[in-house]
């Protein structure tokens, strides 16, 4: 073989040679022959031996064994070779950190040396030496490097500081690197102001906290000069740091839009949606009313669809963005529907997220274009794409109204098809047409049942299922084709087995006579013969009721649904504003947080959106939005804002201002103490305890519906009787504290409300009493809150439809939402409540048991909770007894788990248990706790601890003084306010 | 930011040549890259957008050839695309195809360019007559003496280097528009657009400033003139070195313009106006026995002018065989590759003229049970001479200040972007 060798090198004096045939020499003793070229004394076998190793290294070859010989050549005039040793550097130098060290004198001789491409490579290259070893030997290198004079070094050595400081961050801030770095903002040439501003992003964005970027008037000002300067790249750069200001007032605001929309015009698609984002973010602080609010509207529309001419990859991320773009400010592009047509040749990914915004953008003016387009999509041959084009002429239907019937029509058509999934599809999205127009279009349902056999989604078939039962009186064989579903119960899915005993129950109630048979099969093969708990709740639920109360149960599971909702995929707000803020990112692709998918982010601030305000006033600073804000502006918190601005920002009624001047005095009184919480409510929480009432049909007849997830305390306590499990390991509902009176009559002209906070079905409730204790009718009730700790809003109107009549008394239940404005309160959970009728405006404050914000999905992964444990600092600890708690671990692990409260792992030391549990409240910080109990001891000892995010400084738990019962339940734990930045 | 690192790898998934920027993601991670994508592509689902735990792979395919880059950050995604596309241009201009072959054969400056081209994540000099400058593919001829720093890297005017010569003075002017339309299968215009291109070549000595002038309708409304035909433009992009801020002021197109060719900018127009060429298809399919197809090609537009090189692309079943044409004019093919009948004219006046084609295909008596998709008619043409927007060239300035007459020359030119007209076979 030593021939072939030979002739490769022969060949190299052609004159057509490539850089392939160093790829071609692979034989043993490799190593050896190079390491002799290496040290050869002719510079040029020198170079070609360096361009072998490096050839080798391409391929995946280990060549860390040559690292002397291949350093011994960094000493070279030859710029050619010598980036090649500092390519094989950047490789290698981790497994060798001593050799590295080797090769620190070169860099530090290159970095004076007089030709500027020179001293950027080696400062370039140094920093990409992840040894940190050598760190400290560079940092004098790099200090020359960033004055040097030629703007090229300049602008590399900004970008080292960032390398450096992933490698040692606290070497970089002892050099005063940073201050450096801050300085080169200033420079004059903009490339080199691109790259600091780069380099500062990076670095802040693994220092949450600090203020390294100082954005102010001053300087942003410079940034949007630079602007107009630098690469096509430093434009992003640049546009991605100004999203993250907050201008102080609108006019700011609107000068910065002014000065960063030209970008709009830039050939380079993330120069422009880095434009939008800027652009998305600071409109909402622009007055509506403004001219220039609508005009940039109108900006933003032809540079988004012209976006949908880039490169598929490209259309594919501004497709994700405008997606977001369309829920968030749905006017920008509601003439452009015809631009999201799709195009048989867009890719696949292309083709669904342009589907997407087309539903989102349909309306009454373009129903019919759209249908046209949807029913052509529906006959192409993608069968994911057929499948989204079959719910999305559904999802038109129940947004459209005027196009409902042609909709039902078309999907009536594709059925005729037979296309297997286009008719499982069509027929679950008919379900939902039938959710939202009762009674109109079950003339197609016999149309439907045709296609009963071809169904083996578990998904259509549910949905087949629900439509029989929900129509049984109509159906003549409903029955029998209920039957024919029966026959293999075990081997459906849940989801059918669920529906199908619902739907056999509903049978069984229009039509007693004939199906007492089927009825008794179902309950049977749900209670005895299945392992589901899901489904022997239900079936056991079913069953109570039948047998105790059948005109009760008809009531119940007949009774009328609420209409499903239009829009049912958008995304939450709060998550929706986040989103906006990184638009261009992977998170708005992922249309996740980015908390969500990147490592070690649990730092990372949430971004929310400015708060709109007029000139002069200050806003709050966006890092305050997402809990009870730092730095909010600090009011008074236990006092609610003075008349005018309550009446302005919440009520916005048109009623004469009240006679009463001046802010109504703190309703202090009247606030719930600890005592309070405890009183009669635990009788309700220990439901199982106290025996439930054999009396279920009545305790079934206020609940709204059927679905278990709305099954609330008393029912859990009946169950556990059922089950004859005593009081153990059955999830309780969440606590209910008991009603109080929150509004006594007295100072209320007449109207007196007691009231509670409850969690349904992840819904925040406050039930609501409302007496009329006055002479007069009382009528228009409205409600609105101040500004809160955790943004808790009502969620829809106060529904008092009926006026109140004197001595009449009326129940609401008025869902919150946690999406309203932030505001600290003392304490925490206070709540500042109007309330208007005809009367007047009554003011009241009242707490909120702090469990209402756990949420549903507070089940911490054990991993992540193990790391979360160990990282939180021993600061961020609280510690606290509980005592006289009489259950055992796993009572008390279950009962919390009906709060929300997740025990994630235990742990049993020394005859101690030890209970690791997790919680999660509404604004998504977490709580981790661990509890300890033993057996015997009355007393608990439970240590909480914060996964902090910077808000959360100022947040710790303990328990309320007065809970010393066996009832160890959420309300042990308040949230109280301790010092501020401790 | 962005990029954790690039790599090129070849269509089974093998790493050609990568280039680690940052280093928190393990190079080894990319070994995910195929498996997760022949996942997708299995189940017809591909996504440019991976991620394997946290590590999320962006990728682009080039030719025979996957350029990925990884990242575990809330990367800038728009900014990364747009980053290895550019990473294609700059390299298919240094070798003229970038390819597995192209790539080995230049590893050494492969890994230069990847030096330059970004810093740590962040996209640096990408303009490839700017890297040519400093970055030459003939390595071993440079000797440090003569490297330097071209000025232009880090200039304010990073696209154009200083002291080009030029004998003659002068500059060519293309506007190219693009016909996209979208048609129903019963006839109904879907959508139309026009995307217009203003292309350069430039031979121009200096550093001249220019100044372009179209009959832009704002442009005209601003100043208050309003003579002859205006066009308004829908958006408009420009290249790097047109002075947004100005534009968005006063509508005036002022730059410096990069030497040689470059595409100065493009819009988009949104139109009603009457497709150029209509098509009007029956293609009437007998189950086990044959397909006919009938196409009728008609030039709808007032004007003399001639359209060139008309293809008409019509879609036959997998399945078909034994073609038979017949035309009017041009000639017809069937391209079983494709599953195409392409109709060729080479010369067509668009003026009211008709012409038709008629096939026949035979098909087998044992059906093809897979579900085939129903791709449009798609026609492809080039008319010279004329633009369908009316846009025009109403001056171009040069002003260097060595004083020197240059000459603008321009020319119009309109085909078809994506013309799709669906069938109802």
């Amino acid at each position: 073989m030593e021939w072939a060798n030979q002739l490769c090198e022969n060949r190299q004096f052609g004159s057509k040679m490539t850089d392939s045939k160093y790829f071609t020499t692979t034989k043993k003793g490799e190593i050896f022959e190079l390491k002799a070229e290496l040290n050869s004394d002719k510079k040029e076998k020198k170079k070609e031996a360096v361009k072998k190793v490096i050839a080798s290294m391409t391929v995946g070859k280990d060549v860390s064994a040559l690292f002397p010989d291949v350093v011994n050549c960094m000493q070279t005039d030859n710029l050619e070779l010598k980036k090649l040793v500092y390519l094989y550097l950047m490789n290698y130098a981790k497994s060798q950190p001593d050799m590295a060290i080797m090769a620190v004198n070169t860099f530090v001789k290159d970095c004076e040396d007089a030709n500027p491409l020179i001293r950027a490579l080696a400062v370039r290259t140094m920093g990409c030496i992840r040894v940190d070893k050598i760190t400290e030997y560079l940092c004098e290198p790099l200090r020359k490097c960033l004055k040097d004079e030629d703007p090229y070094v300049r602008k590399t050595a900004a970008v080292c500081v960032a390398k450096l400081h992933d490698i040692n961050a606290q070497l970089v801030e002892d050099q005063g690197f940073l201050d450096t770095l801050k300085d080169l903002i200033s420079d004059s040439n903009p490339m080199v102001v691109a790259n600091a501003v780069a380099a500062l992003s990076e670095i802040a964005e693994s220092h949450p906290n600090s203020n390294l970027l100082d954005l102010n008037p001053q300087s942003i000002n410079k940034l949007l000069t630079a602007l107009n300067e630098c690469t096509e790249w430093g434009q992003i750069f640049i546009l991605d740091c100004l999203a993250n200001y907050t201008p102080r007032d609108d006019r700011e605001s609107q000068s910065i839009c002014e000065r960063v929309t030209p970008r709009l015009s830039h050939a380079n698609s993330a120069v422009v949606l880095s434009a939008v984002k800027v652009l998305m973010k600071f409109m909402e602080m622009l007055p509506k009313d403004l001219d220039y609010y609508s005009t940039l509207l109108k900006k933003l529309a032809p540079p988004l669809v012209t976006l949908l001419s880039a490169e598929p990859e490209l259309q594919y991320v501004a497709l994700r963005n405008i997606n977001l773009i369309v829920q968030k400010r749905p006017e920008i592009l509601k003439h452009e529907m015809k631009v999201f047509f799709v195009k048989y040749n867009d890719p696949i990914y292309v083709k669904l997220e342009k589907l997407d915004i087309m539903i989102r953008l349909a309306s009454q003016a373009n129903i019919a274009q759209v249908l046209a387009e949807l029913k052509e999509y529906a006959t192409e041959v993608d069968v994911d794409f057929v499948r989204k084009a079959v719910r999305a002429i559904g999802r038109c239907a129940i947004k459209v109204e005027q196009s409902a019937e042609r909709c039902v029509s078309t999907l009536l058509d594709l059925i005729q098809t037979k296309v297997n999934y286009v008719v499982q599809e069509a027929i679950v999205v008919i379900k939902d047409i039938f959710r939202k127009y009762p009674n109109k279009y079950e003339s197609v349902i016999a149309t439907l049942c045709e296609n009963l056999d071809s169904l083996d989604e578990p998904e259509a078939r549910a949905a087949m299922i629900w439509i029989v039962g929900e129509y049984a009186e109509r159906i003549d064989n409903a029955d029998e084709l209920l039957e024919s579903f029966l026959e293999g119960f075990h081997d459906e899915s849940t989801q059918v087995q669920l529906q199908l005993l619902t739907a056999i129950v509903k049978l069984f109630l229009k039509k007693p006579t004939e199906t007492q048979e089927l009825v008794q099969q179902v309950l049977s093969l749900a209670t005895q013969d299945s392992d589901n708990p899901d489904l022997r709740d239900r079936g056991y639920i079913y069953w109570r009721l039948l047998s105790t109360d059948p005109v009760a149960a008809k009531e119940v599971v007949l009774a009328e649904k609420p209409l499903i909702s239009e829009e049912t995929d958008l995304i939450e707000p709060t998550l929706l504003e986040e989103l906006i803020c990184h638009i261009g990112t992977l998170a708005s692709v992922y249309h996740k947080p980015p908390s969500a998918f990147v490592e070690g982010s649990r730092g990372v601030m949430h971004k929310r959106l400015p708060a709109r305000t007029g000139s002069g006033e200050s806003t709050e600073s966006p890092d305050a939005g997402t809990a009870a804000g730092g730095s909010a502006p600090e009011a008074a918190p236990s006092i609610i804002p003075s008349q005018g601005d309550l009446l302005g920002d919440l009520l916005n009624l048109d009623m004469a201002p009240p006679t009463t001047s001046g802010p109504p005095p703190p309703t202090t009184g009247m606030q719930m103490g600890g005592m309070d919480l405890l009183g009669g409510g635990l009788d309700s929480l220990l439901g199982g305890d106290i025996g439930g009432s054999p009396a279920m049909g009545a305790g079934f007849g206020a609940a709204p519906a059927v679905m278990p997830a709305s099954l609330n305390a008393p029912v859990g306590g009946g169950l556990g009787d059922l089950f004859d499990l005593g009081g153990v390991g059955m999830p309780m509902g969440a606590y209910i504290p008991p009603k109080i009176v929150w509004l006594p009559a007295m100072k209320a002209k007449g109207l007196e409300i007691s009231g509670t906070f409850a969690r349904r079905a992840g819904v925040i409730q406050m039930e609501l009493i409302l007496t009329n204790k006055a002479m007069s009718v009382m009528t228009d009730f409205a409600i609105q809150f101040n500004r809160n700790s955790f943004g808790l809003a009502p969620a829809g109107p106060l529904q008092v439809l009926t006026p109140l009549g004197p001595n009449q008394t009326i129940e609401v239940s008025l869902p919150l939402s946690t999406v309203g404005p932030v505001m600290k309160m003392d304490p925490l959970n206070n709540l500042q409540v109007a309330v208007k009728n005809n009367i007047d405006v009554f003011y009241f404050s009242c707490q909120y048991p702090i469990s209402m914000l756990f949420v549903e999905d507070g089940k911490m992964e054990r991993q992540v909770f193990l790391a979360t444990w160990k990282d939180i600092p021993n600061d961020n600890e609280s510690q606290f007894q509980i005592k006289d708690c009489h259950l055992n671990s796993d009572a008390a692990s279950s009962k919390l788990q009906g709060s929300n409260i997740f025990t994630i792992a235990k742990r049993t030391v020394d005859g101690q248990d030890m209970l690791y549990m997790s919680i999660k409240l509404s604004n998504g910080i977490w709580v981790l706790a661990e509890l300890r109990v033993q057996a015997g001891n009355p007393n608990y000892t439970m240590t909480t601890i914060r996964r902090s995010g910077s808000s959360l400084k100022m947040l710790t738990l303990f328990p309320c003084a007065a809970c010393t019962l066996t009832s160890l339940c959420c309300c042990c734990m308040d949230l109280m306010l301790s010092q501020y930045n401790t | 930011m962005s990029a954790s690192a690039v790599f090129v790898l070849d269509l089974k998934g093998k790493v050609l040549i990568c280039r680690n920027y940052k280093g928190d993601v393990d190079m080894a991670e990319i070994d995910h890259f195929l498996p997760l994508l022949m996942t997708q592509e299995e189940e017809g689902l591909t996504c440019p957008i991976m991620s394997h735990g946290n590590v999320h792979f962006l990728w682009i395919k080039h030719t025979n050839l996957y350029l990925v880059a990884t990242t575990n950050k809330n990367s800038n995604a728009s900014l990364v695309y747009a980053f290895l596309y550019k990473v294609v241009e700059v390299f298919t201009e240094y070798f003229t195809e970038l390819e597995e072959e192209s790539i080995q054969d230049n590893f050494v400056v492969v890994y230069e360019l990847l030096d330059e081209l970004m810093d740590f994540g962040f996209p640096q000099t990408t303009d490839s007559k700017i890297l040519q400058e400093y970055i030459t593919q003939e390595g071993t001829k440079l000797e440090v003496a003569k490297t330097k720093v071209p000025t232009t890297v880090t200039n304010a005017v990073s696209w154009r280097s200083e002291g080009i010569k030029y004998k003659k003075n002068e500059v060519f002017i293309d506007v190219i528009e693009s016909i996209n339309l979208l048609v129903n299968a019963n006839g109904s215009v879907m959508s139309s657009d026009i995307v217009g291109t203003v292309k350069l070549k430039t031979m121009l000595s200096g550093m001249p400033e220019l100044r372009l002038g179209l009959n832009d309708r704002a442009l005209f409304a601003l100043t208050g003139r309003d003579k002859g035909k205006t066009v308004t433009m829908e958006d408009v992009k420009f290249h790097q070195c047109v002075r947004l801020s100005r534009f968005e002021s006063d509508r005036t197109i002022s730059f410096i313009p990069p030497d040689g060719e470059s595409e100065l900018m493009s819009y988009r127009i949104n139109t009603h106006v009457k497709p150029l060429i209509w098509i009007e298809s029956v293609i009437e399919k007998f189950s086990h026995s044959r397909v006919e197809i009938m196409v009728k090609a008609k030039g709808q537009f007032k004007k003399q002018s001639v359209a060139n090189n008309v293809e008409v692309r019509v879609p036959v079943p997998s399945d078909a065989d034994s073609p038979k044409f017949k035309t009017s004019t041009g000639h017809a093919k069937y391209v079983p590759e494709k599953n195409l009948a392409v109709w060729t004219i080479k010369s067509f006046p668009v003026s009211g003229k008709e012409f038709l084609m008629r096939a026949s295909f035979g098909l087998p008596s044992v059906e093809n049970d897979e579900m085939e998709g129903k791709p449009p008619i798609t026609v492809n043409f080039e008319i010279p001479y004329f633009t369908v927007s009316g846009i025009q060239v109403r001056y171009m300035k040069i002003i260097e200040k060595s004083g020197y007459q240059a000459l603008p020359w321009v020319r119009y030119i309109t085909q078809s972007g994506d013309y799709q007209l669906r069938s109802n076979f």
